[in-house]
């Protein structure tokens, strides 16, 4: 294997918009907003950015090609900004880039910043992609909780999961993550569901019902980067660094044969095994801290656990019926709320998820902080689980 | 008398599985048509929102044809339609495309009388007896668009029929036929209208039906050297009540051979009836049985048929008799409406997207799309679909090795589904799934003909051809396959007892 990039670099600062139904902004404002945050939490001048990359997925909606849209909304200094996309992992791959910048050498100071601006689309749910010429021709003409919602039936058949025990499992994830949501003053939906309530909604795509999907929300995040010895250098202490940066990518294998059993994704359990590899993590179910994952539904969470190694394989249900995955639980997971009470700005999505993960590590997560955890895990999903691209991401305290 | 023995070889047939209660249409209509309510009888086919006449052809031609891979034998396709999808785009040519017939047959559409079935299957015998095809397959299906609270919307139906022609292994053998061309008007379609315009029926029954049917019977009763006794099954398409019985009674034949119109369980096909109807009695029929068929319309054409020991090999095809059993009751009448587009719905903004076929990449990958082909690697002999030029197969990406492989045909079970309610469908749920084929391959796909609570996985299920998109904007359809369920209703030809 590489020689990764385990604590070449630390986060010197992060911030984070507040997520929601954000009338009053653009994708500009969005930006600014967690780039504030972010500079100020570093503690630098805008001159001090070596580079910058910019995560958005839908620029047909006001963001724009390019990277442009991010130099000039920031007011960056004739830096070079990489505009990267790669479906609902974009803020991860954005997070990846800047990361591997400094770690190369190339710069000392870079920025990750991922927008999106959803609200504007007038959909309910993510609109309708441009799916290209051929693709349409054959694929059905789906929805992303009807891709995600195949999950539960070939888990089902796969782990002869009762119909009613597994609706339990997945309602049980969402009360969760409203439960955490609702400490979180940035999240969009800050309300505590009951399990009935989550049993009971109405249908949106079999058997994921309107609390199995994530909210449509707008939202920016970002995130400052540079060395352990640069961040010291500027006199910060508790220095939080990257452990492990792994993406893994559909070759066609799920989508064209049939060794892929549809109840979970083959690339996250790649990406999985590789960063915890180059994090040095032996026994994720112990050593990890908590987690924050693609929870864009419900069951995708459920089968995330087992993807990611943390439950056994067709023991999710058990461990999240018991709890341990519950913010007093034994690996706390959303405990932000999650993609279910922050939305899916879809280029924002990955550094919001490590911006929690590093407010955690540094003890800044107020009311929903954790006792002492040391290390977090990202995991952020792009696509559907027969075609998509998995990025999971392992950051911790310096020492840790 | 025909110069060479020819006739038909193979049959197969296709009637919708929806059938709409004609109760339910006379019981909405009550108010502005209180005439109807005495109609309100029996059941009419009921097309799919993704079916017409194109696909229900290539529904019955499969069924004619079988699972066999190798269609070289077809050197000839005539389709009869008056509800042609395109006027302008070689209708016959898609539904050879959909069949992976080879390139090198002629393909022929048939269209603008009632007579386009019988006319395409006269076609058919006149290539074969003058030796310019060995085997020509016959299609023949309509997919009739009446007004609501019209008598049309109860009398019709959707439905295909498909024959094959040849000069061996024969069914039933071909002893002649006479053709009638008159003028007579007793309905028409403009260019670009929606609806025929009737006249009035007792004109259509006595001038019509009742002067040019026996004067056109009587014609290929002489040249095939037959008397009108001689007849053990009359099948002529008509919605008027007891009008065949007279017509045998005038024509000489027996009334007790008159064919069963099928107006009680799936009304007239248009086009396609008198070929419908045939099958029908043919499944029903004995060897050495003779089979007047007719259809009235700009004339009438009249085939006369002699079935042979043969037509027990017939007893696996779904036929008419198949596809009549494999039914489903439909009482919502605002589906109908809704389907045949004839009520201006709410389609949500998903409902809002540009449907343009990029027409280089539908011919580029014109047997991926039309017949549903794959590739099968000649290397490892794994299967994938789409081809392309390096295999699927995990750790073996072997280059250009992959042959075409015909995935329409086999086997198939679903591994994962939803039933999704968020995105656009013309029957919501849109149920989709993964759907993975016996001896490889896989195909995420939208799955049909069903209803919700019924798809689980493990569930077996066969490929159908269907409208997959409708690009109103250009007035182009665009077809795929989808997974149906395999049900138990299987064909029972007394042929084949």
């Amino acid at each position: 294997m590489a020689r990764g990039i385990k604590d070449k670099v630390a986060i010197l600062g992060m911030g984070c918009s507040k997520f929601g139904e954000r009338w009053d902004s653009g994708p500009e404002e969005l930006m600014v907003e967690a780039y504030l945050e972010a500079m100020e939490d570093a503690g630098i001048e805008p001159t001090q950015l070596d580079a910058a990359w910019f995560s958005t997925h839908i620029d047909e909606i006001g963001t724009g090609k390019g990277g442009t849209p991010l130099s000039v909304a920031l007011r960056l200094p004739n830096i070079a900004v990489t505009r990267v996309e790669n479906f609902c992992a974009s803020g991860s791959e954005a997070l990846r880039g800047a990361v591997y910048a400094v770690a190369s050498g190339a710069a000392d100071i870079a920025l990750a910043l991922g927008v999106e601006k959803l609200k504007d689309t007038g959909y309910g749910g993510l609109p309708v992609a441009n799916p290209g010429t051929l693709n349409p021709q054959l694929a059905p003409n789906g929805s992303a909780p009807g891709n995600f919602a195949q999950l539960a039936s070939a888990y089902r058949a796969k782990h002869g999961v009762d119909k009613d025990d597994l609706k339990r499992a997945i309602a049980h994830v969402s009360v969760k993550s409203h439960a955490n949501g609702a400490k979180n003053p940035k999240a969009h939906l800050r309300n505590e569901v009951s399990e009935e309530q989550v049993m009971n909604a109405p249908m949106i795509a079999e058997p994921l019902g309107l609390f199995d999907c994530c909210g449509v929300s707008d939202g920016a995040a970002a995130a400052i980067v540079t060395t352990p010895e640069i961040a010291k250098a500027m006199g910060k202490s508790d220095i939080v660094t990257v452990k492990a940066l792994q993406l893994s990518v559909s070759n066609g294998l799920e989508s064209q044969h049939n060794s892929w059993d549809g109840s979970y994704f083959h690339t996250a359990r790649i990406a999985a095994k590789k960063a915890y590899a180059e994090a040095g993590i032996e026994n994720p179910r112990e050593d990890v801290s908590m987690m924050e994952v693609h929870d864009c539904f419900s069951i995708t969470e459920l089968v995330t656990m087992e993807d990611l190694f943390i439950s056994p394989e067709g023991g999710a249900v058990k461990d999240v019926m018991d709890g341990f995955y519950d913010s007093d639980g034994d690996v706390p997971c959303q405990i932000d709320g999650g993609l279910k009470c922050f939305g899916h700005p879809i280029g924002a999505s990955g550094l919001r998820m490590a911006y929690e993960m590093y407010l955690q590590l540094q003890g800044r997560a107020g009311e929903r902080q954790l006792p002492n955890p040391k290390i977090g895990l990202t995991h952020n999903l792009g696509g559907a689980p027969s075609q998509n691209v998995c990025s999971v991401a392992i950051i911790g305290a310096h020492d840790a | 008398m025909a110069q060479n023995t020819i006739g038909l070889k193979a049959f197969g047939g296709y009637i919708p599985r929806l059938r709409l209660q004609r109760k339910s249409i006379t019981s909405a209509n009550a108010w502005i048509a209180p005439n109807l309510v005495g109609k309100g009888k029996g059941e009419r086919s009921m097309g799919n929102w993704d079916e017409d006449s194109l696909t229900m052809a290539v529904e019955a031609a499969r069924d004619l044809l079988g699972t066999n891979e190798d269609r070289s034998h077809i050197d000839a396709i005539y389709f009869g339609s008056t509800t042609l999808p395109f006027s302008d785009r070689l209708n016959s040519g898609i539904i050879s495309a959909a069949l992976t017939l080879d390139e090198g047959i002629q393909a022929v559409d048939v269209s603008s009388t009632q007579r386009a079935g019988t006319t395409a299957l006269l076609q058919a015998l006149n290539s074969v007896s003058g030796g310019a095809n060995k085997e020509a397959l016959v299609c023949a299906a309509d997919h009739r668009k009446a007004r609501a609270a019209s008598a049309q919307e109860l009398e019709f139906g959707d439905g295909a029929a498909a024959l094959s022609v040849g000069s061996d292994e024969l069914i039933a053998t071909f002893l002649g036929s006479h053709t009638l061309t008159v003028d007579f008007v007793d309905h028409f379609r403009g260019s670009g209208e929606e609806f025929d315009y009737g006249w009035e029926e007792r004109w259509i029954r006595d001038e019509g039906f009742s002067k040019i049917v026996p004067k056109a019977v009587a014609g290929a009763l002489e040249k095939t050297g037959l008397s009108a006794s001689d007849i053990d099954h009359f099948v002529m398409p008509c919605t008027f009540a007891r009008l065949p019985q007279k017509l045998a009674k005038m024509c000489g034949m027996n009334p007790d051979a008159v064919a069963d119109p099928l107006g009680a369980v799936c009304g007239e096909t248009g086009a396609a009836h008198a070929l419908v109807m045939l099958i029908h009695t043919l499944q029903n029929a004995k060897p050495g049985e003779k089979v007047l068929l007719a259809h009235f319309g700009g004339g009438c054409d009249v085939l006369i048929f002699e079935t042979t020991e043969l037509l027990a090999s017939m007893s696996s095809k779904r036929g008419i008799v198949g596809s009549l059993e494999d039914r489903q009751e439909e009482t919502n009448y605002m589906k109908f409406l809704t389907f045949h587009g004839l009520v201006e719905w709410e389609r949500g903004m998903r409902g809002e997207q540009d449907k343009k076929t990029a027409l280089t990449t539908l011919y580029r990958n014109e047997d991926t799309v039309m017949g549903l082909v794959g590739g099968r690697c000649t290397e490892t002999g794994v299967v994938q679909f789409p081809r392309s030029r390096i295999s699927v197969a995990p750790n073996k990406p072997a280059v250009d090795t992959q042959e075409p492989y015909k995935f329409a045909d086999r086997k198939a079970t679903i591994l994962s589904w939803s039933a999704d309610f968020l995105s656009f469908s013309m029957n919501p749920p849109n149920h989709y799934g993964m759907i993975v084929f016996e001896g490889g391959g896989r195909i995420m796909m939208d799955i049909g003909d069903v209803t919700q609570g019924e798809v689980d996985s493990g569930m077996e299920v066969r490929m159908v051809f269907r409208i997959k998109d409708f690009d109103d904007q250009r007035g182009f359809k665009r077809y795929f396959w989808k997974a149906v369920p395999v049900r138990n209703a299987v064909p029972t030809a007394q042929a084949a007892e």
